[in-house]
């Protein structure tokens, strides 16, 4: 244990709580899909994860397209150019996991609506396995590189905490688009919809709401959102594979419960506290232990306070 | 009338006879055995969720107890030396008391909440299989495991003079004598869980499975009605993971308890017909055999006519994942109850809409 804590003391516990940080919105961002979905039909869509796998791989086909695979292009091409590239590769993903996901709840989650609760979920496993089949066809079974377009450089002048372009990239895009979802699900009327079938579908559809439109747009945002954290994923970890989606899918859906599933905002603190947690207990738990730790976390917490850190106490959810 | 009451134990004489019939094959006799001990671990998680309602997504936990319980007292390495059926015993009882230390502090929860826990608590358990490299030697796997059968016979006894054909093996925890006992054991876990589907227990499960509030109504424990299910569930799984580290001789690679096996798992007895034992053999002979008997087959097949080498989708086993979340997603449309349904699962699930009278 001593020469563990050492070890974390040297690397900075500043460090860690920064990439814990970079990691959890990530993870907020994925949640974001799960807990929306699941506000509002109770679904555990065991395939998010395996979406943002495909969202991922997308954006690697879109960046070769663009011809951000040569690193000699990557290199000479003005910023502001890879910045509009990259923008395209974000929105080409979010549009593509929007679409995928918005197809498979009209094809295969809208039939059931009315079925029991666990042919849903048996069903949503079925369709990650075959996202993740889908996935090993069209990449292959190796880890796949993702353009490295953000330098590495660090931003403050210290020696020991580092906080690099990339770090800046990922806050930069998670934190506006959390912002515009909430800004989207509190104001427009399609967001005051959402609310209310989430409350009571039956009650919104007798107030003249369409609830098979709102759950599309559901499924489009949740995706959407899955997208881009996909592309701002490959472009922190340089790297993706189709195995990807389930661990990430994984913390997300950690994360989610830890926040108070279907709660917006409890996603986002669920992710950032997965995010920190998930970093620490590599640095003092050694890094194999890490996952074990996250997991441990979902259990007590599901024990302990059931409708999460920010969720109301209710009763028909234990 | 249960529809397994002709062809279960038709099914069973046939593959009584199997070692026995001139297209008998070492190597398709031993995949076999695996399938028979993975229709231990489906049946166990069945009682699980078929019988007590309890959606488990992290049996495979259960049955990688079992393997290691088996491995730790029976490699040459550790000072145990226990024979299999003391391993075994003990497998059982380690699986089934994991299963309720573990789920009794969360009983409380319900449905989805509890599978999310089930699954948490699978996958530490791997991790932990795979770090405590110490005792489980981490991703090598525990091996050789190799064990007497019962207290007192030595773990190489020749058993040549037995063997009425030359594929037969010379030890007993080969071929066809493991398939047999696979078999066997089996066998007896079918009769074991129609029994407890008649008695008190199983009765009381259906009725806190169909409606909870009402059965506690009526003076039945829940809590202890669950813990009972786990039990006899994650022992079964214990069992199942026994087997199938004295079939490999090894415990293998963690990488086989992960949650990709829980999923196959209930895929299996959803697939064969939720509560229903018949189908949910039937189910896992199926799927299994297509897993690990039919892909092989028909990937050589391909590597013999084909050539081999070349992307995934040229090769049967790479449309595993494609060819399994097509058929959950289309029996949960259009068959929800299974192949072999259970008939009241059927009747919920098919209900004719009342009308007023």
């Amino acid at each position: 244990m001593p020469e563990l804590f050492a070890q974390a003391e040297a690397a900075g516990f500043g460090q860690f709580l920064v990439t814990g940080l970079v990691m959890g919105s990530l993870y907020a961002l994925i949640a974001l899909g799960y807990t929306m979905v699941y506000g509002i039909i109770e679904l555990i869509n065991f395939a998010h994860g395996d979406l943002f796998m495909l969202g991922a791989f997308l954006a690697v086909t879109h960046l070769a397209w663009s011809g951000l695979t040569d690193p000699a292009f990557a290199a000479s091409a003005p910023a502001y150019l890879l910045a509009w590239m990259v923008a395209g590769g974000i929105a080409a993903a979010a549009l593509f996991c929007a679409a995928l996901n918005v197809a498979a709840d009209r094809v295969v989650y809208r039939p059931l609506r009315a079925s029991p609760k666990l042919t849903a979920i048996v069903s949503a496993v079925g369709v990650s396995f075959v996202f993740v089949n889908l996935g090993l066809f069209w990449k292959g079974p190796s880890p796949v590189k993702f353009p490295d377009l953000i330098p590495d450089t660090n931003l403050l002048a210290s020696d020991g905490l580092r906080l690099t372009w990339k770090d800046v990239m990922v806050v930069g895009v998670t934190a506006p688009a959390m912002l515009a979802l909430t800004l989207f699900v509190r104001y427009t009327p399609l967001g005051k919809a959402m609310r209310a079938t989430a409350q009571n579908p039956t009650a919104a559809r007798l107030m003249g709401v369409d609830v098979d439109r709102v759950v599309s747009a559901t499924f489009a945002l949740g995706g959407a959102l899955a997208g881009v954290a996909a592309v701002v994923y490959g472009l922190y970890i340089k790297a993706v594979d189709f195995q990807m989606g389930f661990q990430n899918g994984l913390y997300a859906f950690t994360a989610a419960v830890l926040g108070g599933v279907g709660n917006i905002p409890g996603a986002v603190v669920g992710g950032l506290v997965i995010g920190v947690v998930g970093e620490l207990s590599k640095a003092y738990l050694g890094a194999k232990w890490s996952e074990a730790t996250v997991f441990a976390i979902l259990i007590v917490i599901l024990v302990f306070r059931p409708a999460g850190l920010l969720g109301a106490r209710t009763r028909e959810k234990v | 009338m249960s529809p397994g009451r002709y062809w279960v134990p038709a099914l069973f004489v046939l593959l009584a006879a199997y070692p026995f019939l001139p297209v008998a094959e070492p190597n398709r006799g031993e995949q076999f055995t695996v399938l028979f001990v993975y229709a231990v671990l489906a049946l166990g998680l069945n009682v699980v969720i078929g019988y007590a309602g309890l959606l488990h997504l992290g049996i495979a936990a259960f049955f990688g107890i079992g393997a290691y319980t088996v491995g730790i007292l029976t490699v040459p390495y550790f000072p145990f030396g226990q024979s299999f059926l003391v391993a075994a015993t003990a497998a059982t009882l380690a699986a089934a008391a994991a299963g309720v230390a573990t789920t009794a502090p969360v009983l409380r929860l319900r449905g989805d909440y509890l599978a999310l826990v089930t699954l948490g608590f699978g996958l530490i358990t791997l991790y932990a299989i795979r770090n405590l490299d110490a005792i489980t030697e981490g991703t090598k796997g525990m091996n050789p495991i190799g064990a007497g059968p019962v207290p007192g016979v030595a773990e190489d006894a020749d058993l040549s003079g037995w063997r009425l054909f030359p594929g037969w093996g010379v030890r007993w925890y080969r071929y066809p004598y493991l398939y047999f006992l696979a078999l066997g054991v089996l066998g007896l876990v079918m009769l074991f869980l129609r029994n407890l589907e008649r008695s008190r227990l199983g009765r009381a499960w259906v009725a806190l499975r169909e409606d909870e509030l009402a059965a506690a109504c009526t003076g039945l424990n829940p809590a202890r009605l669950k813990l009972a299910a786990i039990a006899v569930g994650a022992g079964l799984a214990g069992l199942a993971g026994a087997l199938y580290a004295i079939a490999l001789q090894g415990t293998g690679n963690p990488q086989g308890f992960d949650f990709t096996l829980s999923m196959t798992m209930v895929c299996c007895v959803i697939l064969g017909g939720l509560g229903n034992r018949p189908g949910v053999l039937l189910g896992t002979l199926l799927l299994m055999g297509f897993d690990r008997v039919a892909t092989n087959v028909l990937d050589n097949l391909i590597q013999e006519h084909v050539g081999s080498g070349g992307p995934s989708y040229t090769k049967v086993s790479g449309w595993k994942l494609m060819i399994f979340g097509t058929v959950l997603i289309l029996m949960m449309r259009y068959r929800p109850e299974g192949m072999l349904p259970e008939a009241r699962h059927r009747r919920e699930l098919h209900e004719e809409p009342t009308k007023p009278v």
